[in-house]
């Protein structure tokens, strides 16, 4: 039930933000994105930060999105005491294997940003939270460890901190008793930058990781998801998820 | 001996008001050290800050979180780089150490705060991190690309 409504009131959104387009000039949707916004200026709607992943670049062995992630949260020995399966990973490489052909696909798996998150339906204190340009957060002030989001998430994507943590980055404050999850690198995107995974992915010259805003219809990403298409991993829930893969 | 017996008792009164005075004068006030230097100043004034910082990291808290306002005046870390410093032993006081410029106030007052839970309690510049695993996962990952490389 709350599904249609939730359809419904999408589709009337999207019509909207289609006319809304229209009547804007071309020109200013670029320049409101090309730019990093002041700091003391709110994120807006305008934008919905997503990433386009493809999986055809994506090497089995290569772990540098992986590695860039643990060094730019400082996750690598943050937790001694904690089991491998407890450890936090805000992105994990996983492998497909087709059954019948036995072809081996790899592709970075992490929080993907849906548009109707299960996480934030099925938490009881509201630290699970949508901002308003897509990215998929946890106040960590306000959640109680419940864990109910990690369940509810398809994609395996949340940890919870058993351990207590000191001297965390200025970035990425986590502690013990919270849940957390992959933050898009909400602190850099609001400086202008691009997510440390993609920047990584690009760095090696892999270039198998995109990030741009799939609002704007000229955005590099948007351009490359018109063209060759940007699939959804689980596309039977109806999440829309922000972040899509190529090659699957 | 009605007399002797007042002069003992007054005597006894005396001496049980002397000591709750004497116990209340070895009352520890807390000692915070105030960053030095020229034209060091709070981002508010003293008497606004001692009373309101509570509220300002408060609204701060949400702005950042929610709207990603990331503006520095109102925010926990520029708090904590101006008044978490070395001691004159060179070392960084920890945030339940009396030391901590928080928690010497905290802990007098009996007010437990949660931000250190999640929060780093010192500037960043006195944290050291080790950039080394990274490193060598790298030299790992070129190692195994190669033999994949030579697999094909």
């Amino acid at each position: 039930m709350s599904d249609q409504i939730n359809d419904s009131r999408r589709n009337f959104l999207s019509k909207a933000a289609i006319a809304g387009s229209i009547t804007l000039a071309p020109g200013v949707l670029l320049h409101q994105t090309a730019h990093a916004k002041p700091d003391d200026q709110a994120v807006s709607s305008d934008t919905r930060w997503g990433m386009l992943i493809d999986t055809n670049k994506c090497a089995k062995s290569c772990t540098g999105c992986v590695d860039a992630c643990n060094e730019e949260f400082d996750l690598i020995g943050s937790m001694p005491k904690s089991s491998e399966a407890q450890k936090t990973q805000y992105i994990r490489k996983v492998t497909l294997v087709e059954k019948q052909t036995k072809h081996e696909t790899s592709l970075p798996m992490l929080c993907q940003h849906c548009e109707s998150p299960p996480c934030v339906d099925v938490c009881p204190t509201g630290a699970s939270f949508k901002r308003v340009d897509g990215i998929v957060l946890v106040d960590k002030h306000i959640c109680i460890g419940c864990r109910y989001c990690m369940m509810a998430c398809p994609y395996k994507a949340r940890s919870f901190v058993h351990e207590a943590i000191e001297n965390q980055t200025l970035s990425a404050p986590r502690g013990k008793g919270t849940v957390e999850s992959c933050t898009m690198c909400v602190h850099r995107v609001d400086n202008g930058d691009i997510p440390a995974c993609v920047e990584a992915c690009t760095a090696d010259n892999h270039n198998a990781m995109f990030f741009g805003d799939l609002n704007d219809p000229d955005s590099e990403i948007s351009r490359e998801m018109k063209k060759h298409g940007g699939k959804q991993i689980r596309a039977d829930l109806n999440l829309n998820t922000g972040v899509r893969y190529q090659g699957l | 001996m009605t007399k002797r017996f007042l002069r003992i008792s007054l005597i006894l009164t005396g001496l049980i008001l002397l000591f709750p005075l004497q116990g209340m004068a070895d009352t520890p006030l807390p000692s915070i050290s105030l960053p030095e230097g020229e034209g060091v100043k709070c981002v508010e004034p003293v008497d606004d800050i001692r009373r309101n910082h509570m509220n300002y990291l408060l609204h701060q808290r949400d702005k950042t979180v929610y709207e990603g306002i990331r503006t520095e005046k109102h925010s926990l870390a520029n708090c904590i780089d101006c008044h978490v410093q070395p001691n004159e032993q060179g070392v960084v006081p920890a945030h339940d150490d009396k030391e901590h410029f928080c928690n010497a106030c905290h802990e007098y007052a009996a007010v437990q705060i949660d931000c250190f839970g999640c929060h780093a309690d010192r500037p960043q510049k006195f944290i050291k991190r080790n950039s080394q695993p990274h490193a060598l996962q790298q030299q790992l990952n070129e190692v195994l690309m190669a033999k994949e490389m030579g697999a094909h």
